[in-house]
């Protein structure tokens, strides 16, 4: 039945639903593109028929331009889809994403990636008159300095006022909130809290 | 409650536009209807395998997903009819509503209500049955549910979740999640800063990868 190879790119994405993009399914795409050329030119070929007067052919345009549609939709889907969770990485991983989630990526996603990491760091640069980092402060703080575990050996660390701090693993520190902030996020420390 | 008007709500254009992206809509939409073809449909013999025709013959009966089914019946000389799938026949209403708590609405669904509210806009003398049947069945489940998403807290619900539908894990899922933020909230830790799900899901891929 029409409609099913692109159904199954939606299964692919549901199947993964821990905010981990599978890669992008570039055969997948590919196929149901040429499906719907051959629907199309199909249907385009039956329309010059019925022109021409032959009669019963509706029925057979009708469910091909359904099934169009329904190709559309789903590769529209998937993509979207796939943009909401490029998104999200941007605020969860930064604006650089390791190696081997870039590789998941079709080129012109990453493109969209780098551009949308472009335009957030414009706007947050604009607020506030020197600019404000929206990534910072998820919630709401209650001290200057909290308490962290460094996880693994990070290497060392400078922080904004020009301290070095050596992070090795299953070392304690107290920290200054907004300079640490970013690396609990990226699970390198440990928040804790008495 | 934005699970519920998320998946309540009801097909006019406005919504199903809302729904365009909707992966959950798009998969249950894929529901396969029997349907009869009241006028031939020349040069499809290929959507029926079972037949080397190559024209379907008006009065054959063949099973169609819903998107399509929707597209042939919904207009003003229907190509198709459509019946009910079974699991909203008489039969099934009448055991659902005998004792709705028991019935593995997963095995008849998954999407077992949102493809019965699409049932509705067909033409169907039993669309009034159907849609009574929907109703009660949810609200003499929806108790159960909610109780157990509250209090099952440390039992194994998977036996119970397997029998939900689609629609109802998502409560069964929301209401979990309100009692562990409540009781994050008690031992205040909510402001306690955390590793981002994806990053703390990536690493453990990664560390998976490491042991092989």
């Amino acid at each position: 039945m029409f409609g099913e190879r692109a159904l199954e790119l939606l299964r692919e994405l549901q199947r993964s639903y821990d905010g981990i993009l599978p890669a992008y399914n570039e055969d997948g795409v590919r196929q149901v593109l040429e499906e719907m050329r051959v629907l199309f030119e199909q249907n385009q070929r039956d329309v010059r028929a019925t022109a021409d007067g032959q009669t019963g052919l509706y029925v057979g345009i009708h469910l091909r331009h359904a099934s169009l549609e329904r190709n559309q939709r789903c590769v529209l889907a998937y993509i979207h889809d796939r943009m909401i969770r490029i998104r999200n990485l941007r605020w969860d991983f930064g604006s650089v994403l390791p190696r081997d989630l870039q590789l998941c990526l079709h080129e012109q996603e990453l493109q969209w990636f780098n551009k949308y990491s472009r335009n957030l760091a414009g706007y947050m640069r604009s607020i506030g008159g020197c600019g404000l980092d929206l990534t910072q402060g998820t919630k709401p703080p209650k001290s200057l300095f909290i308490e962290v575990r460094c996880m693994e050996d990070y290497g060392e660390f400078e922080t904004e006022d020009g301290t070095i701090i050596l992070l090795k693993k299953n070392s304690q520190h107290y920290l200054r909130r907004s300079h640490c902030e970013h690396l609990i996020r990226q699970g390198i420390l440990e928040h804790l809290i008495s | 409650v934005s699970v519920m008007s998320g998946s309540f709500s009801s097909s006019q254009s406005s919504t199903a536009n809302a729904r365009y992206f909707d992966i959950d809509e798009i998969l249950a939409t894929d529901q396969k209807m029997p349907c009869e073809f009241e006028q031939p449909a020349i040069g499809l013999g290929f959507i029926d395998p079972s037949s080397d025709d190559k024209d379907v013959p008006a009065g054959a009966k063949l099973e169609l997903p819903l998107w399509l089914a929707r597209s042939l019946a919904i207009r003003r000389r229907p190509f198709v009819t459509v019946e009910l799938p079974v699991a909203y026949r008489k039969t099934y209403r009448e055991i659902l509503s005998a004792d709705a708590n028991v019935v593995d609405l997963h095995k008849l669904g998954p999407f077992f209500y949102d493809v019965g509210m699409k049932l509705l806009e067909f033409e169907h003398d039993e669309r009034e049955d159907l849609s009574r049947t929907l109703l009660e069945t949810f609200l003499n489940r929806f108790r159960r549910i909610m109780d157990s998403a509250q209090n099952a807290f440390h039992e194994d619900t998977s036996a119970m979740i397997e029998k939900l539908d689609d629609v109802e894990r998502r409560l069964f899922q929301a209401g979990q999640m309100g009692v562990q933020q409540f009781e994050v909230w008690e031992r205040m830790a909510s402001s306690k800063l955390v590793t981002a799900t994806a990053v703390a899901s990536h690493r453990k891929r990664k560390r998976d990868q490491l042991d092989l």
